[in-house]
């Protein structure tokens, strides 16, 4: 009797021992976000060490004051339109070009799915590159770029579409063919609105990266006025590097938008980000 | 048949861009690396292997080369233990609340690198970093450094914000990999007496096996051409303490010196396709044994 009251205090023990550190785990990991938040809305003297301790005042003109300031309107919005297009290019090519390699698996299509996935790997060589963007007269425009960045995320977008279209009977196209769609309507109205689950993880974990994306533009945008929030922020950071509130507060306007997709699409993008590396 | 509903140019979009883009910047590259191309003159003269040459007699572009290696190698295997350690404790150790969990610890993956870079610049800072004042606050002064700007450590204050921001990404896979072997498995360990040291040796690291080799590979590529984080935190310094091959590389290209600057990048393309071929060969076969 003794013994099994033991035990179950035991494993009563462990089970908070290993909530606690749960938690202590996912506040490490929360602490940046908390200290922007609290940060953004202190007034300057009380931000200058950027501490853990809440704001005595809240300073909502902050926001304010970094919309002007930093140029932020144009920034936000140069950041929506390359990251949208991008995705929109990513979904289109990756989707038609996933579903014609895997349902014609002729030795060429096996050759050519396998040189576009290689690119999961491949490191951009971007010195050359801005030779390609001069001669393609791309560099410093907005459609360069945004080709630009969907071109990185193809190779994964065909990758992940291509197992998933294995999952749909081939007598789907079948049937279609006989009730007589051509390629263009069995694709986009029947294809295409099975593979939902699929092309949506591609493109949240596609927008994602491109509203992440640094180096791209680093290299190929050089008028400020194109740059999108990425590049936007660190010079802003250059600018007002003692002034911790309103840095904060252009950061947190520039995550917002990542964290509200985060959360929204958070079972698409565990899902997608598993269903690549592991085959159950 | 087949070409008639599939049709070939239905790959083309995707086939153009990513030639354009990737592939022929690549190759390109092979030959521009043999060349004294630079922003100075319109002229390009082949000069054969006097950039790699360079590359490996001057020390600044070698240490590059070893800084991504220690970065590659000490993250691959921080972010492996830990994200290991946290895979178990959310599928074994808890049963609720381990979703929000999941979520939480993801969370700084989606974050631009930038950001997080420029936060870590506060929390690291010397005196009046988050980091130091706690270490203060508990009476650990000795433990509070000059993260950033002392050479001896600042690599590893990099790959400590680095293994921060990618652990969550790695657990999320491992516990994919965890959730799919068989609990039959653990079921049959338990009858005959297994403990839990021996379910974790003899069943779930072999089993898990193919999963870490494939996030193994993930951090390799992701390491080798590390580049933001680095920018925003250090710029490459205090001195090249912390420099990295893509570092390097924008450095040789803002100073306008092509040639070194795409030879270098060469190099890390031969490198990174080589893996890449391995890892898709890796992850091919697991698809053969299903």
């Amino acid at each position: 009797m003794m013994q099994i009251k033991m035990l179950v205090l035991m494993s009563k023990i462990r089970r908070i021992l290993n909530h606690s550190f749960a938690i202590l785990i996912s506040l490490i990991m929360f602490v940046p976000i908390y200290l922007l938040v609290v940060n953004s809305l202190k007034d300057s003297v009380q931000s200058r060490a950027m501490g853990l301790e809440l704001p005595t005042s809240i300073h909502l003109e902050n926001y304010l004051a970094v919309i002007e300031q930093g140029k932020l309107g144009a920034a936000f919005l140069n950041s929506v339109l390359y990251a949208t297009t991008a995705t929109i290019i990513v979904v289109i090519f990756s989707t038609t070009a996933a579903f014609v390699l895997s349902r014609n698996r002729s030795p060429r299509n096996r050759f050519l799915y396998f040189f576009i996935v290689l690119g999961i790997a491949m490191p951009i060589n971007y010195v050359a590159l801005t030779k390609v963007m001069q001669a393609t007269h791309l560099i410093n425009t907005v459609a360069g770029i945004a080709m630009l960045y969907a071109a990185t995320k193809i190779p994964f977008g065909v990758f992940l579409i291509y197992a998933f279209i294995e999952s749909i009977p081939r007598e789907i196209d079948e049937a279609a063919i006989i009730d007589g769609c051509d390629p263009f309507t069995l694709f986009f109205r029947v294809i295409f609105p099975l593979l939902t689950p699929a092309w949506v993880t591609t493109a949240i974990l596609s927008f994602l990266d491109f509203w992440s994306e640094f180096i791209l533009p680093l290299y190929f945008l050089q008028s400020s006025a194109k740059w999108p929030m990425t590049l936007a922020v660190y010079n802003f950071f250059g600018r007002y590097e003692a002034s911790w509130n309103l840095v904060s507060a252009d950061i947190v306007l520039t995550i917002l938008p990542v964290i509200v997709v985060y959360l929204l699409g958070q079972r698409y993008i565990l899902s997608g980000m598993t269903s690549g590396a592991v085959k159950g | 048949m087949k070409n008639k509903m599939y049709p070939f140019y239905f790959s083309f979009g995707a086939i153009a861009l990513y030639s354009l883009f990737m592939v022929i910047p690549g190759l390109m590259g092979f030959y521009l690396s043999f060349t004294d191309w630079n922003r100075y003159s319109s002229e390009i003269n082949f000069i054969g292997f006097k950039n790699f040459e360079l590359i490996f007699s001057k020390q600044n572009y070698w240490h590059s080369i070893s800084n991504s290696m220690i970065f590659t190698v000490v993250t691959i295997v921080l972010k492996t233990v830990i994200a290991l350690l946290l895979a178990l404790l959310l599928t074994k150790g808890l049963k609720r609340f381990v979703n929000f969990h999941r979520v939480v610890i993801y969370l700084p993956a989606i974050i631009p690198m930038i950001v997080i870079g420029i936060v870590f610049r506060s929390i690291l800072h010397p005196t009046t970093g988050v980091l130091n004042e706690s270490l203060r606050g508990i009476g650990l002064d000795f433990l509070a450094q000059r993260w950033l700007t002392n050479p001896h450590i600042a690599l590893y204050s990099v790959i400590f914000v680095d293994t921060w921001k990618g652990v969550g990404f790695i657990m999320v896979i491992l516990i994919a990999g965890l959730q799919v072997i068989p609990s039959e498995y653990y079921e049959a360990a338990q009858i005959d007496g297994a403990n839990g040291w021996d379910e974790l040796w003899k069943i779930t690291l072999p089993l898990l096996m193919p999963t870490l080799t494939v996030t193994t590979v993930l951090n390799l590529l992701y390491g080798l051409r590390v580049f933001d984080i680095v920018w925003v935190l250090t710029n490459g310094g205090p001195g090249y303490a912390t420099e990295t091959v893509y570092t390097v590389v924008f450095k040789e290209f803002s100073k306008g010196r092509y040639g070194v600057s795409t030879a270098l990048s060469t190099l890390l393309f031969v490198i990174m396709s080589l893996f890449g071929y391995w890892l898709i060969k890796a992850m091919h076969n697991k698809e053969l044994d299903r």
